[in-house]
């Protein structure tokens, strides 16, 4: 065989590293995934027993509000009632996203529309700074300045959804607030161009074009913040009471799934249905966070349509 | 005679210190189409943009010199940006629909004019998209996605949005330059048509554009304002050496 013939026959080199730099970053993939998968079924497998080992009833988990899983009922089925930490959960979550959704929408207005060089020169490191707080400190924060103000002005203890909340809402807003101004400024100039040209005003370009354009990607930051509020533990641990009861005021003390988790995870024995128990809590968490990754999928997808 | 609607004097354009019209003088005439023609960056763009104060959206920009809209200072102190602009549309090189409905694009000028009987929007639209050429293409789809056209639908839609608000003057920034040659076409006959109605001045890439369809046509050049005269005259028998040169294609 001539010479040219058989280098053209023969693997080149640069072939030869094109091969293995993709099955490197193949099985780095793959093992990301596995590992999410082995979490998701270690999770699931757990969360599932005190259903099927200690045949606790999945209505009763949703619907009763008392929690002793150690304890049992008069058909020797464990008291798993969940509704108080599902309650609280859900209320701090909307309640705080509620609250923090104009403060964020105002400001990545601002920022991204009225004022882009000082919002850039003050407002953006001030945002940049609250992502990095730790949540402990804003735990540490709430506990000293929110519990007490809410104690004078609602009286009782201090602790509870309110002040959960509160303490979600500035940590969530900066969240919120970025992600809000990333969407905004997706927004082509040239819709602005139209707008002003036909004789609107600014403010009438904001809420009628620049607002509804950029509406998915506005979605997505509020259910994003809602996630991440859904998920904090810490600092709302901190300042919520952590009473396993229905809430029946906003000042009233309360406690969130996260909240009974981190309190009881070390006081359980693997295995026993109080364990167990707290699993089925984290599986919810799991599958909450799940359905916020889909719908944030599902309108990222739909603004990428348009 | 037909009489002026627009009166520039001596206008300077200043990007920072950057001076991209070195006081452009011209009159643009009532109900005639008028081309601005030019190499890229001669300051076309810009001077028509400062005729409904576009550039005004644009930091660092200073302008001296005086732009009159019948007889009125359109940079005076009491005139109103969102009043000039309604009186003076603007049509832009990128197709630039909303993202919403055909309908809501075209009522929207009105909308924001605060009209918003149902029999008022109706007429506009059809009115309007009638007038840009478009109605028999999407009558049947008014409530579709404008985004869902093709280019030259989407700039004819542009166009109609425009006369909705029936502006006096109508200014198309290179409004072909994206488009297919057949979609350009029909651009085109629709601007001859228009113009019983408007005052027209276009910007142009296109000698040929210029030359089927203006009657009065500027040469820029360099910032300045070369030569204007009537359209046969400039292409046939240029008073500059550079517009001849411009026009015969010898640099541009």
């Amino acid at each position: 065989m001539d010479p040219i013939a058989k280098s053209l026959k023969k693997r080149s080199l640069s072939a030869k590293i094109e091969t293995r730099g993709r099955l490197l970053t193949q099985i780095c993939t793959l093992l990301i995934v596995l590992l999410v998968l082995a979490i998701f079924g270690f999770i699931a497998t757990k969360g599932v027993a005190v259903f099927i080992q200690d045949h606790g009833s999945l209505w009763d988990f949703f619907t009763k509000t008392t929690w002793s899983p150690d304890q049992t009922d008069l058909h020797q089925r464990p008291l798993i009632g969940a509704l108080p930490m599902i309650v609280g959960s859900f209320a701090v979550t909307f309640l705080a996203v509620l609250l923090a959704t104009p403060f964020a929408l105002a400001a990545a207005i601002f920022m991204s529309e009225i004022s882009p060089q000082r919002g850039n020169k003050i407002l953006q490191p001030v945002i940049e700074l609250l992502v990095g707080i730790p949540s402990v400190v804003y735990g540490f924060v709430g506990l000293a300045v929110i519990v007490p103000a809410v104690q004078k002005v609602a009286g009782g203890s201090g602790f509870g959804i309110l002040a959960g909340t509160l303490v979600l809402f500035v940590m969530i807003l900066p969240t919120i607030t970025s992600m809000a101004v990333d969407a905004l400024k997706a927004v082509p100039r040239h819709y602005r161009e139209a707008s002003l040209a036909l004789g609107a005003t600014r403010w009438q370009t904001i809420y009628k074009v620049v607002l509804r354009a950029a509406a998915p990607g506005l979605m997505t930051a509020i259910i994003f913040g809602m996630s991440r509020a859904f998920g904090e533990a810490l600092a709302v641990q901190m300042v919520i009471g952590n009473a396993i009861l229905m809430p029946s005021n906003l000042a009233s003390p309360a406690t969130t799934l996260t909240s009974v988790l981190t309190m009881n995870m070390g006081n359980t024995v693997m295995g026993t249905t109080a364990n167990n128990a707290l699993w089925t809590l984290a599986l919810l968490l799991l599958l909450m966070s799940l359905i916020f990754n889909i719908v944030i999928k599902y309108l990222g997808k739909r603004s990428a349509l348009r | 005679m037909t009489t002026a609607i627009i009166t520039a004097q001596d206008v300077h354009l200043y990007y920072g210190k950057k001076e991209a019209l070195k006081g452009i003088t011209m009159q643009i005439k009532r109900g005639e189409i008028t081309a601005m023609i030019g190499p890229s960056g001669c300051g076309k763009s810009t001077f028509l943009r400062s005729l409904n104060r576009m550039n005004d959206l644009i930091s660092n920009v200073k302008i001296t010199g005086e732009i009159d809209l019948e007889g009125q200072n359109i940079y005076g102190s009491e005139m109103d940006t969102v009043q000039l602009r309604k009186r003076v549309g603007m049509v832009f090189q990128q197709p630039n629909p909303f993202p919403f409905s055909i309908y809501e694009n075209v009522v929207y000028g009105l909308r924001i004019a605060g009209i918003n009987q149902r029999e008022r929007l109706d007429e506009a639209v059809e009115t309007s998209l009638r007038q840009a050429a478009i109605w028999d293409d999407v009558k049947d789809k008014l409530d579709q996605s404008a985004l869902a056209l093709s280019g030259g639908q989407q700039q004819r839609i542009c166009i109609a949005r425009v006369l909705a608000v029936q502006p006096e003057v109508i200014l198309l920034d290179e409004p072909t330059s994206a488009l297919d040659p057949i979609s350009a076409t029909k651009i085109e006959n629709m601007l001859l048509e228009l113009r019983q109605h408007y005052t027209i001045v276009i910007v142009t890439h296109s000698m040929h554009q210029a030359s089927r369809i203006s009657d009065q046509t500027a040469f820029f050049y360099q910032g300045e304002l070369i030569e204007m005269d009537q359209t046969k005259q400039i292409f046939l028998n240029p008073r500059e050496q550079k517009t001849e040169d411009y026009i015969s294609g010898r640099f541009g």
